[in-house]
């Protein structure tokens, strides 16, 4: 039997077939929407996880922060929430010691786990030992670890940890948590030690992926390890530190369960109370969610502030 | 199966049951609880947690005993914590809507429960045939659940504050048991000698916290004879003589004597927790205080004796009262609110059953003869039959109680907006509790302004 082959169609010289063109574009869509079954059906379910636990609470927020509920009726009232809630008197001071905090924790929150990283990067042996520890306390549940420092280091008798090493360093003791003024300070050890075991991997990470010829290359022309640091590891890792900074901007703005459990709240002369605790107070203790709503909105429209700048800043530096 | 089917079946799957789940969280039960064989079903919450077996058992059998006597009636527990109502729970469920049928709530919470939408007007259901106790209940307590002229709850429990004191610890001190402080200056020096113990031992304990603190401060001013709100409620009413003396006596004795303890910022388990562990020498408390310190904290009864709360130069002005009750769900059936009330009749109102099962209590470690609750008004036959099985049941030392029971102090009830105003006041207890150079003219002033501007933001 003979073969015959159909001969190709020779392809007409000139403009080549639109990619537009209606037939080819439905068929394409349709087969895509079908090869691609199971991808869909998986990102339905992220998108509805999103919309039920993250969207439509976050809009609700803001719609029940315009309204007033009284006697099961609610009522629009216009923006009487948000002014009721700035002419509360913990409002500024809540904002005063959030800032405060967000401030010394980019202070030390922020740079101590880069120069762990540092320091554990420099380690050529016990590496994984080092690691393991430093990582430990993020195991730890925050109220657990939260609790070890408020009975077992920051008593404020001679008994606790901390007070017992600076007497027996002939130095005076402090009464931590119960001292308007070591309130933030504590607060943000506790913090840091709590959390930096996250962000030292990550530094450690980004570190191990800065090219050694440049470290030698600076140290050929006389860099010390501080200049190294300075104009090799810094420049490096800037998008990283970058990220890492708006992640912690973010983060302790939030700050709530270590003035919760290491201060019972307000603190001594309201000195630990954050913008999230006063929410929590408002909606939880004072009968008014929608107040605590509106404070929310204000943070939400703070952080998102916050968000913009670093977006802006780290496409000028791409 | 192909890898392409066996993939679209579990994308269908994935949706249909994502769809389900989406479903089943949205649905709402249309069940009334009622059924066509004339059977009503309510849910009651408060039941004791597992911890509390002894508690729990005595629930579980008074549900199992009622239910016996009506057997049209199933009451489902259920079980809200250890503390029936912890304010910021309490709130989420109101707000929530999952409050049960016939839900548990502190006085202080009738205008969030109004507020929310949630509670039903219970007045013409209640009466001697549903609740036969009723007629005795004291209306001072009934009134404090009414709004408007209408009724939201059933008061089952109530107190006032008096001085709490640790006997074990007063003897080793060389004070007198059965003669402690009538004044704050003779709690002042007796917590000087109660302190110099040693040992951690804090002569008088303050709260400072989680707005503790600002329920203490009302009752330290009421015993001063002052209040927190004026009559009209509408302003701050403690920056005056006497709030500045409650706070400067509390100073004197943190700062002047050092008799209070290093650590401060207590709220109310920190405190009764340094009690149970016999660190507290004296604090001001309701009755029931001694019971959780026992039955919670690892207290024990012998320890401890109450005394009315002292005033500044003589007998306290006034003490701080309250109490908890019943609310009814809005929307339950006539017979479901009817089974409701016959419950709370029979486990919290009626003497000899639930709450005043002297009986069964009393060889169990939970107190008999405390001197509260009264729910029943003085001289009405529900009071005298209460008190009556009580005494000869009793398993405390009622003579610990006898000074208390005998003086009594007026009793005011709780500001309006009262978490709000106590989380104000918390700061100005901590500044005298935390600063030596705390300057309370200021942390008054500056707690009135907060007030005053919290008020004015309400109204």
């Amino acid at each position: 039997m003979a073969i015959t082959t159909v001969p190709e169609t020779p392809r007409k010289p000139g403009r080549p077939p639109s990619p537009y063109s209606a037939r080819p574009q439905r068929t394409s869509l349709g087969r895509k929407v079908r090869d691609n079954l199971t991808g869909h059906a998986f990102l339905i379910g992220a998108v509805l996880c999103f919309v039920v636990f993250s969207w439509y609470p976050m809009i609700r927020g803001i719609v029940m922060s315009f309204q007033r509920t009284r006697r099961g009726e609610t009522t629009w009232v216009g923006w009487d929430n948000y002014s009721r809630i700035i002419a509360d008197p913990s409002f500024w001071t809540a904002w005063q010691n959030t800032f405060y905090f967000t401030v010394l924790a980019l202070a030390l929150g922020y740079v101590v786990p880069f120069f762990v990283a540092i320091l554990l990067n420099e380690f050529r042996h016990a590496k994984g030992y080092l690691r393991i520890l430093v990582y430990l306390p993020v195991m730890l549940p925050p109220a657990s670890a939260l609790f070890l420092f408020k009975f077992y280091a920051y008593d404020p008798s001679e008994a606790g940890l901390f007070n017992a090493i600076l007497k027996a360093l002939h130095l005076p003791t402090s009464q931590w948590m119960q001292s308007p003024e070591m309130t933030m300070p504590a607060m943000v050890v506790a913090s840091t030690w709590m959390n930096m075991g996250g962000a030292v991997l990550i530094y450690l990470a980004s570190l191990q992926n800065i090219p050694g010829e440049l470290y030698e290359a600076a140290e050929l022309d006389g860099a010390g390890i501080w200049r190294r640091i300075v104009h090799v590891t810094i420049p490096q890792t800037r998008l990283i530190l970058a990220l890492l900074a708006m992640l912690q901007i973010v983060a302790t703005m939030q700050l709530f369960i270590e003035p919760l459990i290491l201060a019972n709240g307000a603190g001594a002369e309201d000195s630990a109370t954050s913008v999230a605790y006063l929410i929590y107070q408002h909606g939880f203790f004072q009968n008014d969610l929608n107040g605590a709503a509106a404070l929310g909105v204000i943070m939400l429209v703070v952080l998102a502030g916050f968000s913009a700048v670093y977006v802006r800043l780290t496409a000028k530096q791409d | 199966m192909s890898v392409p089917q066996y993939r679209k079946a579990a994308a269908v799957a994935l949706v249909a049951g994502l769809g389900l789940s989406l479903t089943a969280c949205s649905t709402k039960s249309d069940d009334k609880g009622s059924n066509a064989g004339g059977k009503v079903t309510i849910t009651v919450d408060c039941q004791p947690v597992g911890a509390q077996k002894e508690l729990l058992k005595n629930w579980n059998d008074d549900v199992a005993e009622f239910q016996k006597q009506n057997p049209d009636i199933t009451i489902k527990s259920v079980s809200v914590g250890e503390q029936c109502n912890n304010p910021p729970d309490f709130t989420a469920r109101l707000a929530g809507g999952t409050v049960t049928d016939v839900f548990y709530g502190y006085m202080t919470d009738l205008q969030q429960v109004l507020d929310s939408g949630q509670a039903m007007d219970i007045s013409q259901h209640v009466n001697k045939d549903a609740i036969p106790t009723w007629d005795s209940v004291d209306p001072a307590l009934k009134e404090v659940f009414t709004d408007g002229g209408k009724l939201y709850a059933v008061p089952v429990k109530n107190y006032s504050m008096g001085l709490v004191y640790n006997k074990a610890l007063f003897q080793q001190a060389g004070l007198d048991v059965n003669n402690p402080p009538k004044t704050w200056a003779e709690v002042r020096a007796a917590a000087k000698k109660i302190s110099a113990l040693g040992n951690g031992i804090a002569g008088y304990s303050e709260y400072s916290a989680g707005n503790t603190g600002g329920w203490h401060f009302t009752s330290l001013l009421y015993s001063q004879g002052g209040k927190v709100l004026s009559e009209d409620g509408k302003k701050a009413d403690f920056n005056n003589p006497m709030g500045k003396q409650v706070l400067q006596n509390l100073k004197d004795m943190r700062y002047g004597d050092n008799s209070m303890g290093a650590r401060q910022l207590l709220q109310w388990g920190d405190l009764l927790t340094n009690a149970g562990a016999g660190k507290v020498g004296m604090f001001i408390g309701a009755p029931d205080a001694t019971q959780a310190i026992v039955s919670q904290f690892q207290g024990k009864f012998q320890d401890w004796a109450m005394a009315p709360l002292p005033g500044q130069d003589g007998a306290a002005k006034g003490t701080l009262g309250g109490g908890e009750g019943y609310f009814f769900k809005k929307d339950l059936t006539p017979e479901q609110v009817k089974a409701g009330l016959k419950w709370v009749a029979y486990q919290k109102l009626t003497p000899g059953k639930g709450q005043f099962d002297y009986v069964r209590a009393k060889p169990q470690n939970y107190p008999v003869g405390l001197p509260q609750p009264l729910l029943f008004a003085n001289g009405s036959d529900a009071q005298k039959q209460e008190l009556e099985l009580r005494k000869a049941n009793a398993n405390v030392d009622t003579a610990n109680f006898a000074l208390f029971e005998a003086t009594p102090v007026p009793i005011k009830g709780e500001p309006r907006n009262a978490q709000a105003v106590y989380a104000v006041l918390d700061a100005a207890m901590s500044g005298v509790l935390t600063n030596p150079n705390s300057n309370i003219d200021a942390l008054l002033k500056t707690a009135e302004e907060k007030v005053n501007q919290l008020l004015a933001a309400e109204s």
